[in-house]
């Protein structure tokens, strides 16, 4: 801890609010695999760290399947564009597995700018026996070399190795916002502000464009894309939503370039609600499918939304994250809080849906029950199998005694990423540097 | 609209483009380059906080009127080009936009055509414009840098600038060397 304050000594002048040293370790995205049993947390470092969950054993029963740390590895470091004299972030955007389909477990990472594969395999035996280098690896002097032996596999200590078997590099002009796997297994997409490129996940030196939403001319860009993702089970169709709160459907089948989309979904604004920031507020920051494929989720900075795939004209369900920020916008503008890119996902079974807030709320809504919850993640409020309070906000008029005002609410503690878990009620959160993972209650 | 809050309307519309103006110039120093999404949002913040600021203006009488009015300017740099257009009310498409787009794709050549634009106009000046067009110009440069001379638009007296947020013209003001 001393080291930490002086090295905040030294960088006071530089910095706002966070320690130098601790801003590589915020969590900038975190991704379940497919069966759930890892869970993977990128960081500003370029760094990813893999967790997996514990066996249930019958002799330590409380320990349900609790995650512990399986790999960590250096996936992306800075770069520097010399053309552009632009410096390119080691941040990890974002993370998305691939179903498995052997031992070893496969995932994309990516950066502003490049997206690799990695492998990350477990070995547990070693082989020993060798008969022109001896056990420490030295080479043995030949001349005592008298028989002629098979090295044999040994069992060791179970080591998790991070490979990187593929680089899609040099495709992006623009900062890769959002990455997506085709359920053929064999394609994905990366997405930037203004394009989308396919790829095959064998094939590095070559990718498809299939969107370009760039105007001719700059000047008349209005709109950028935000996010992109493919549809559960078709493997032709994919949505990308926009800054203009607008998200596209398209069809790879159609034509080679998906500019044409097949379906539009926007809803009108609300004239009542327009103000200076009504363009930011509206700029959809995440996209996604449910598990079932028939519905799309878009959160933009005051809602989450619920799109029926059939209705394009209005989306099925609004829910209102934190509408008491509506009359904060200057404020949130100023300290640039209304930029901040926050991130939905759906349970399991598509019945819940899930994003985050500010002062390290996240926020539950119901789709069959129409309830809501907004619950906290902080260490003073979590010890290992407490239940979590719900918590809430005041809005105005006298506040109670658990309530907190709006005013009160810490703005630099935010939850932007979060994921669910594909079966089970679990829900990793993180909140800056900090990952919390929750289960539904043990009976 | 009554005079007391036009003049709010145009306050808050000009402290608005002062932090807009802030933040796209912070953003070409940050890490990574500039963010072409965030760039985009604060050109439409500031179009938006420049039509009301204009629409405000002109609500307060026919005698400020003049000063939002822009003159075509004769150089042959796109960005001047832009904000010449005569009629600074009606929604233009992104007129800085250029100056912000540039940067991902020529951040070298965005920089010189500022630097280049602003001597030039200065010289291409003639006498008997240059009271209208040095207004414009001295305005471009935005508070926080040093600027060569202090000036306050005729009318500027009337009410406190809050936090000596722009002085002059927002459409002057967004023709900056971004």
């Amino acid at each position: 801890m001393e080291e930490e304050s002086d090295t905040r000594k030294i960088n006071n002048s530089f910095l706002r609010d966070h320690n130098y040293a601790t801003e590589a370790d915020i969590i900038s995205t975190v991704e379940f695999n497919s069966s759930g049993e890892l869970l993977a947390t990128g960081d500003k470092g370029g760094r990813v760290v893999v967790f997996q969950r514990e066996q249930e054993s019958k002799s330590q029963p409380q320990r349900r399947g609790e995650y512990n740390v399986y790999s960590t590895f250096q996936s992306h470091e800075p770069e520097f564009d010399y053309l552009k004299s632009l410096e390119i972030e080691e941040k990890i955007n974002k993370i998305k597995w691939l179903p498995q389909q052997n031992a070893a477990y496969f995932l994309l990472s990516t950066n502003d700018k490049t997206v690799k594969l990695w492998k990350i395999s477990e070995r547990d035996k070693r082989p020993e026996g060798y008969n022109l280098k001896d056990e420490d690896g030295r080479i043995r002097n030949p001349l005592t070399i008298t028989s002629l032996r098979v090295p044999v596999l040994q069992p060791m200590d179970l080591m998790v190795e991070a490979t990187a078997r593929r680089v899609f590099s040099n495709a992006h002009t623009y900062h890769i916002n959002s990455i997506s796997v085709n359920s053929d297994l064999q394609t994905f997409i990366s997405t930037d502000d203004l394009r989308v490129n396919l790829w095959n996940l064998e094939i590095t030196d070559r990718s498809f464009n299939i969107v370009d939403i760039k105007p001719a001319n700059m000047e008349e860009l209005t709109e950028v894309i935000t996010s992109a993702e493919f549809h559960p089970q078709q493997c032709h169709t994919f949505a990308y939503s926009s800054s203009k709160g607008s998200i596209r459907l398209c069809d790879m089948r159609q034509a080679a370039l998906c500019d044409k989309h097949c379906k539009y979904f926007e809803e009108p604004e609300d004239p009542s609600t327009r103000s200076f920031f009504s363009e930011i507020i509206s700029s959809i920051s995440d996209v996604k499918f449910s598990h079932n494929g028939r519905y799309l989720m878009t959160r933009d900075y005051l809602t989450v939304k619920v799109w029926d795939l059939q209705m394009e004209n209005k989306p099925l369900e609004t829910y209102q994250v934190h509408d008491y920020l509506r009359g904060k916008l200057c404020s949130l503008y100023e300290n640039d809080c209304i930029f901040d890119k926050f991130e939905c996902v759906w349970n399991g079974s598509d019945s819940v849906i899930m994003t985050g807030s500010y002062n390290n709320f996240f926020r539950m809504f119901d789709r069959n029950t129409k309830r809501d919850v907004t619950l906290e993640a902080s260490r003073e409020n979590s010890k290992p199998r407490a239940i979590l309070k719900p918590r809430k906000v005041c809005v105005g008029g006298k506040r109670r005694k658990d309530e907190i005002s709006v005013d009160s609410l810490d703005f630099s503690k935010k939850i932007l990423h979060t994921t669910w878990h594909p079966h089970e009620n679990i829900i990793a959160v993180a909140a800056t540097n900090n990952l919390y993972i929750f289960q539904d209650k043990v009976n | 609209m009554s005079a007391t809050t036009a003049m709010e309307v145009n306050a808050e519309a000009r402290r608005i483009l002062a932090v807009s103006i802030s933040k796209l110039y912070a953003s070409r120093n940050q890490r990574g380059g500039l963010r072409l999404h965030r760039s985009l949002l604060l050109s439409m913040v500031m179009r938006s906080a420049r039509d009301i600021y204009h629409s405000s203006r002109e609500c307060e009488g026919p005698s400020d009127a003049q000063p939002t009015q822009e003159e075509p300017m004769d150089t042959s740099s796109s960005l001047e080009e832009q904000t010449g257009l005569p009629e600074p009310v009606q929604p233009e498409p992104q007129p800085t936009l250029n100056s912000t787009e540039l940067p991902p794709e020529e951040p070298d050549s965005a920089e010189e055509d500022s630097d280049s634009e602003i001597t030039e106009d200065k010289e291409n000046l003639s006498p008997t414009r240059q009271s209208r067009k040095r207004r414009g110009k001295v305005s471009a440069a935005p508070d926080f840098l040093p600027s060569k001379r202090a000036r306050l638009e005729p009318g500027e007296e009337r009410y406190a600038a809050p936090l000596g947020s722009c002085r002059a013209g927002a459409g002057e003001s967004l023709r900056l060397c971004l």
